[in-house]
């Protein structure tokens, strides 16, 4: 059977993540975003929201299933509110999850407990690296064997809270192949630069991480990476995010265009300006039913690398599509900052690289 | 709860009329493109038979949604769901042949949707004979297209009868429902013309009713094997039960209403014609691509594509969002969520994806795109009909923008 609306339990849940971005994540992201930081009681908040621990198990510390769906309509609330804030709250789930997936039994035991079972803390994937034409099927940080453990060399990017993580998931190239090995933050070679400066998610610290022949045990490698699904799921993540980017540049866009006035009517009235709204819902919700059938797919256990990877690329356009003509709408008063909708235009860019910073 | 999974018995009606579009419908586009207002009765013919003995598993027009009284079986519908999947395989293997399929069309849809249980049992009886049966839907006039509220066709009670006088265009299949096969063809008319849009109601008109009679059939882009017909009414006069709806409906703008709900039910059906068309020509494209030895590669940066691979995979998105939006629009009426803006979505996104599609595809495979040795010039023409009719891309834009905005028709316009 086909279905298109989420359970209660996934509505109930939506309910509270919802309450969260709006009074919380979206209270905060202006100052966040102009001072550069995210209160640590806004992060501890949204965590214990309980979504990533509520897709563990019990025997690794959680209290529930892994569901990509639930997940994404999770994800798309939290952007909602804010993108950098959401960024934060999820960023341990890149780590944690991606251990559930690929991890063997051992490794879920001793690596995911610590993540989930206090408060938040940052243990954070380092995926993304910083060339212009990073590709994840071709990392250029690389991993080789050495007596019995691994070497790990390369340059990361984008690496959330890195100065202070407890341990980076590191995604490396082996004899061609993705890996991921968990690596202590204090290891020798491991150098974490100066924050980064971006175009925007200004309110998230993030990183550039340089591994200099870091060595790492057998151990630290995850046994069954299946990069297929990883990926996918860092896709179908990074697609919820600018999925809730999108609506809140849109409501925010249709509301202020039913407000104003110019030629003795409220700018809506003008079809130059309710098409631009129409398309835009339009292309909103076609872009959500991909990211949730890539998600679905997920769970179903079927191959989703395809659909999930489509379904970002479509919602990367759609969201830099929207927040753009939430700009637009707003015209000169959209260009200044005591409007969101310049930041929101900002973050936008960034989706299309941000696949590794979170997972559902 | 959030589901992608096709029910079996969709998949295996699907799985079947795949073979009768392989098979019997691709092998004969072409033909009657070049023979245009040539009657494809091999197809309608098949069709007919075997749409009637699927066991009543398949119907080109299932019932509207379902009353309140009417027991669902505990079972929730999935009949449009199944109809958007039909039409999309049927429409991939022709659409103007698919256009031509008997047992419903617009008419029936619109009895469907509007009429009531007597209506749909005097009118839709007659799809299930042993013949084939066609129905359409009139409401074009040559000076009023999207502006239906402007139609001047009249209707005025004479005792137990109505006397309709106008002339309808553009009527899709008004050959085959009132000259070639014993249908009847659905005419908006208004019985107030002081009365703007509250005075217009739909007139059931059956084939043989004198008065009626078609003037013109058009010559078009595509869909050329779908007839496209000039209706002329002179003092036709039709039974005073065949204006569509309760009594009450008729007394007020209710009958509008009711009519208009029609396009709820149909416009995502157009867009899952639409979507069969752009299929078709993506699919071809990619085919012709790989004979070439050019293979996609999925997951690439846009940086490290080529400018062909950005193409397609931009194409394959934007079908499967249109696709996605029109099975939800489908699971709405099955599911009797009321419809917002979900059916003209379904519309703009398909037509704007068609379109685009086809255009893209020909351009993308040069000169052999270009010719008509290949249907894929086809498609580019019967692709475009999918932007006009049930609402134009503008019109349908229209109406999502007033539902999103809490807008009337006359705050926005
Ligand atoms: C092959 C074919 C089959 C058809 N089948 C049927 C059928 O079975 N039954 C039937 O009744 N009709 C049918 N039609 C008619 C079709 O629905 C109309 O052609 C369509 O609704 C547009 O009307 P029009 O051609 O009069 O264009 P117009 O209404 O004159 O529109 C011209 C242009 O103006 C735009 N426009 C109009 N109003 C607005 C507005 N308010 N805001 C912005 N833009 C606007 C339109 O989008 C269009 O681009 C068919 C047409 C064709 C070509």
């Amino acid at each position: 059977m086909f279905g298109f609306e989420p359970t209660e339990e996934q509505k109930l849940l939506v309910e509270a993540v919802r309450r969260y971005a709006e009074n919380d994540l979206r209270a905060a992201a202006h100052e966040a975003d102009e001072s550069g930081e995210l209160p640590p009681d806004l992060i501890e908040k949204g965590w214990e929201l309980g979504v990533l621990q509520a897709s563990v198990p019990e025997a690794y510390g959680g209290f529930g299933e892994r569901s990509a769906v639930t997940g994404a309509l999770a994800a798309e609330e939290l952007a909602w509110g804010d993108l950098s804030g959401a960024l934060a709250v999820m960023a341990p789930g890149a780590y944690a999850l991606s251990v559930l997936l690929t991890g063997s039994e051992d490794q879920k035991s001793e690596l995911i407990p610590p993540v989930i079972e206090a408060d938040w803390k940052p243990y954070v994937a380092a995926f993304v690296e910083p060339e212009y034409d990073f590709h994840a099927g071709e990392m250029r940080t690389t991993a080789v064997a050495s007596n019995g453990d691994y070497l790990i060399t390369g340059r990361k990017a984008r690496v959330p809270f890195g100065d202070s993580a407890e341990a980076l998931l590191t995604f490396a190239s082996l004899d061609g192949r993705i890996e991921a090995f968990a690596v202590p933050t204090d290891a020798e070679g491991v150098q974490v630069g100066e924050r980064e400066q971006l175009l925007g998610i200004q309110a998230l610290p993030t990183f550039p991480v340089t591994f200099d022949k870091v060595r790492v045990p057998a151990s630290a490698r995850l046994e069954g990476m299946d990069a297929s699904q990883v990926l996918a799921s860092f896709n179908v993540a990074a697609g919820a995010l600018a999925i809730g980017l999108s609506r809140a540049a849109y409501e925010y866009a249709l509301d202020y265009a039913k407000e104003r006035e110019a030629f003795g009517a409220p700018i809506a009235q003008k079809q130059a300006i309710a098409f631009m709204l129409a398309e835009m819902a339009t292309e909103i919700d076609g872009a959500r039913l991909m990211v949730w059938e890539a998600a679905w797919e997920i769970d179903q256990g079927k191959e989703a690398f395809k659909s999930a990877y489509l379904a970002l690329s479509n919602a990367a356009e759609t969201v830099m599509m929207v927040t753009d003509r939430g700009v637009q709408i707003l015209g000169g008063h959209g260009y200044i900052r005591e409007h969101p909708v310049e930041r929101w235009m900002r973050n936008a860019r960034g989706l299309s690289t941000f696949a590794g910073m979170a997972m559902v | 709860m959030i589901s992608f999974e096709i029910p079996e018995t969709i998949e295996k009606t699907v799985t079947m009329i795949e073979a009768v579009a392989t098979e019997m419908m691709r092998p004969q586009a072409r033909y009657y493109d070049e023979h245009e207002h040539e009657i494809p009765w091999e197809y309608i013919n098949f069709m007919h038979e075997a749409l009637q003995s699927a066991d009543g598993g398949v119907s080109m027009a299932p019932e509207g949604p379902k009353d309140e009284d009417e027991p669902m079986l505990g079972k929730p519908s999935i009949g449009y769901q199944g109809l958007a999947h039909y039409v999309e395989m049927l429409s991939w293997g022709d659409a103007g042949l698919y256009l031509c399929t008997p047992r419903g069309g617009l008419g029936a849809a619109a009895v469907s949707a509007a009429g009531t249980p007597e209506q749909k049992a005097k009118f839709l009886k007659r799809f299930n004979g042993d013949k084939a049966v066609f129905s359409a839907m009139a409401i074009t006039e040559p000076h009023a297209g999207s502006d239906t509220a402007a139609i001047k066709t009249t209707a005025v009670q004479d005792g137990d009868e109505w006397v309709l006088n106008g002339e309808k265009i553009f009527v899709t299949g008004g050959h085959k429902s009132l000259v070639d096969t014993p249908g009847f063809v659905i005419v908006w008319a208004t019985i107030d013309p002081d009365a703007g849009r509250k005075g217009i109601r739909s007139f059931v008109v059956e084939a043989g009713t004198p008065g009626c009679t078609v003037t013109k059939l058009e010559k078009k882009l595509g869909i050329r094997c779908s007839d496209t017909a000039t209706i002329v009414m002179q003092d036709c006069r039709v039974p005073f039960e065949n204006m569509l709806g309760t009594v009450e409906q008729k007394k007020t703008s209710e009958g509008y209403k009711g009519v208009l709900r029609t396009f709820e039910v149909t416009r995502p059906l157009v867009g899952a014609s639409a979507l069969g068309i752009a299929r078709a020509a993506l699919e071809f494209l990619v085919e012709k691509l790989a004979e070439g030895g050019f293979e996609i590669r999925y997951g690439l940066p846009r940086n490290r594509m080529t400018n062909l691979e950005a193409e397609v995979i931009d194409l394959e998105a934007m079908l499967r969002s249109a696709w996605l939006l029109t099975l939800r629009a489908v699971w709405m009426v099955d599911n009797k969520v009321p419809i917002n803006a979900e059916a003209s979505m379904s519309k703009i996104k398909a037509g704007d994806a068609v379109v685009k599609i086809t255009q893209k595809a020909i351009e993308l495979l040069g000169p052999m795109g270009y010719s008509r040795e290949h249907l894929l010039e086809k498609w580019f023409r019967d692709a475009k009909i999918n932007d006009l009719y049930e609402g134009t891309g503008q019109i349908n834009r229209l109406i999502v923008a007033r539902r999103i905005l809490g807008y009337s028709r006359h705050e926005l316009s």
